[in-house]
């Protein structure tokens, strides 16, 4: 898509630099538990103007739909977002082009909430060119009063493919482990935004490693609840777990193969930590490879060939990639003697890890195909990553005890995103696949 | 509130697996309880009836730990990045070797920990590597290896938090904890 967008330190930029949301604010829906505080610094090296008109809107509607899109587009730094100068404009237009233009601006939406049958509300939107002049379609949805956060990241994403042409990734979900105590731990789920935090599972003992099943209806973690670690599966929608790796020693580290039918762990039944393949349903484990060293944190590759993996068999922990037969142990860092936690982008053209530099556990990502590596975090304690569903993000959690937060950044480093609860340590992200309805 | 928490039973399935693993594994427990509900309010959307939105919560239940072991230390320490047992510690090992070998009834859970630097599950392996040295050394005084199980906190459970070099070193540490 061809479009003429306004470069860095653009009379847009003021809009999204240094801007502070606050995430989940409703008016009416009083927040269930507490929310995360959400700063933003940063912007793309372009952004789209695009005007966001103010949705014709009954004052009971629980969630201010055009507010949340606007938070959404400016969060990613790609969009300088306006409110049209705070004029209601629904999805029945009429659309001013020769208003927008003046304005510099090259997309707008308008829309509308009405109450539908049943308690639901029925959103609707639509889109506009402007430089084109022409309609660039909308969307229409009914939706339950819990799920008017996921319409509006719905429209967010309608208009970042549009004007973008990437799919966005506002209606996914985030998994997160919370620390608000010390008996105090819980597997948490929010909007991509941070926003609706909800608890998957509190325990009084702690939970690491978060990972989804590709479809988005099951959630792989550690759990100590039984005063080791212990792998579970648990489905997110019914709260029904089931404890799928409890052999002697520690059981950990599970990662999804990309069809979700095998689950990858590490296992101690040989006095090492090791990598298994087992039936994600439970089963037999079957060790894909025996070392005599360390063999940890396995994630699949997009195309379900090989794993990556974090081994201490060259010295200091380095991140390697093996087949899934086994075979073919190549080594993927050289730089540095500690490299780990690697994710993969959705395309397996770039990992995403954690490298220690002096004191300091640094976010970098490295181009699998020509070595280049590029430092994304130069913080202190940076661990975890994971990337969106559409490659564009990472997100990681930073800071050191007592203070860990959930980060973002883009994968070119531009747009930089904290996510914070004040007195809860959040760590250990793991970002939602796309599914059919998100 | 649907926070029902069910153990499905995948023990069955691990039993009659095949015999494609090149090590023994022990059937998973299988149990079935009732998750405590926990508090609304912590379930929003729920109350506000959400669909596609929709998070069950449920409450994991609480460790329980088995009864305590002989008074003689059970904890060995160790230095940076080293799973090296030193000297300074054999006599921990022989106390609590003795006890386990004139009771053959007693389990001891030896659990492994670091300190709080780098990934959370290099650590992980890394406690499990102490936990295993650990009970090599006592299998190697006679302590017989069903009496012993070796696993990892890693850095999730620090017993100092702070973060000075003392607090390092108390965290570098195996405990062995008498289960019965």
């Amino acid at each position: 898509m061809q479009r003429r967008r306004f470069v860095l330190g653009s009379l847009a930029a003021p809009l999204a630099r240094g801007a502070s949301v606050l995430a989940g604010v409703g008016v009416l829906a009083a927040p269930a538990r507490a929310q995360f505080k959400v700063d933003v610094s940063g912007i793309g090296a372009t952004q789209i103007p695009v005007g966001i008109g103010v949705f014709r809107d009954p004052d009971n509607c629980p969630q201010p739909i055009a507010g949340i899109v606007r938070a959404d587009l400016t969060r990613s730094g790609l969009f300088a977002v306006s409110n049209l100068g705070g004029q209601t404009l629904t999805e029945q237009g009429p659309p001013n082009y020769a208003a927008w233009r003046a304005q510099n601006l090259e997309a707008a939406a308008g829309g509308s909430v009405t109450p539908a049958a049943s308690g639901r509300w029925l959103i609707e939107f639509r889109l506009w060119d402007a430089v084109k002049q022409a309609d660039l379609g909308g969307l229409a949805l009914t939706v339950l009063p819990g799920d008017l956060r996921l319409a509006a990241h719905k429209i967010s994403d309608y208009i970042y493919q549009k004007l973008t042409g990437q799919r966005g990734v506002f209606a996914t979900r985030i998994a997160y482990i919370s620390k608000a105590g010390p008996h105090n731990f819980a597997l948490n789920i929010a909007d991509s935004d941070g926003a609706n935090p909800q608890y998957a599972l509190r325990s009084r003992e702690p939970l690491l490693s978060p990972a989804w099943s590709p479809n988005g209806q099951e959630l792989a973690y550690v759990s100590f609840e039984t005063g080791k670690p212990v792998v579970f599966v648990q489905n997110v929608r019914s709260g029904a777990r089931r404890m799928v790796a409890n052999f002697k020693g520690s059981n950990s580290a599970p990662a999804f193969s990309p069809d979700g039918g095998t689950l990858a762990v590490v296992l101690t039944l040989t006095g090492r930590s090791q990598i298994y393949l087992m039936p994600s349903s439970g089963g037999t484990p079957r060790q894909l490879m025996r070392s005599y060293s360390i063999d940890t944190e396995p994630v699949f590759s997009p195309d379900g060939q090989s794993l990556y993996f974090v081994s201490d068999r060259d010295g200091g922990p380095q991140i390697y990639k093996v087949t899934l037969d086994g075979s073919g142990v190549q080594r993927i860092t050289y730089t540095g003697g500690y490299n780990v936690s690697p994710a993969v982008s959705p395309d397996g053209k770039t990992l995403a890890y954690i490298s220690q530099q002096g004191n300091s556990y640094q976010l970098w990502s490295i181009n699998l195909a020509s070595n280049a590596t590029q430092l994304l975090d130069d913080g202190s304690d940076c661990g975890h990553p994971s990337f969106a569903p559409n490659g564009q993000i990472v997100l990681y959690s930073a800071g050191g005890r007592g203070s860990e937060v959930l980060k973002t950044v883009s994968i070119d480093g531009r747009v930089r995103s904290t996510l914070s609860q004040a007195g809860v340590q959040v760590r250990e992200p793991s970002w939602g696949p796309w599914t059919p309805d998100r | 509130m649907r926070s029902t928490l069910v153990f499905t039973a995948l023990a069955a399935a691990l039993a009659l697996g095949g015999c494609a693993s090149p090590v023994p594994v022990k059937q998973a427990p299988v149990e079935s309880k009732t998750a405590t509900p926990v508090e609304s309010g912590t379930a929003g959307a729920n109350a506000n009836g959400a669909g596609q939105n929709q998070v069950a919560a449920v409450q994991a239940p609480s460790e329980s730990n088995a009864g305590p072991g002989p008074n003689v230390p059970k904890s060995i320490y160790f230095a940076f990045n080293s799973y090296t047992i030193e000297s300074q510690y054999t006599p921990v090992l022989n106390a609590n070797a003795t006890y386990l070998m004139q009771h053959p009834q007693a389990h001891v859970q030896l659990q492994g920990n670091t300190d709080a630097r780098g990934s959370r599950e290099y650590n992980l392996a890394l406690g499990q590597k102490r936990a295993d040295a650990v009970m090599k050394a006592l299998e190697l005084l006679g302590v017989k290896p069903s009496q012993m199980e070796a696993i990892s906190f890693g850095k999730e459970k620090p017993k100092a938090l702070g973060d000075t070099e003392a607090d390092y070193a108390e965290n570098r540490r195996v405990d062995i904890v008498y289960q019965r």
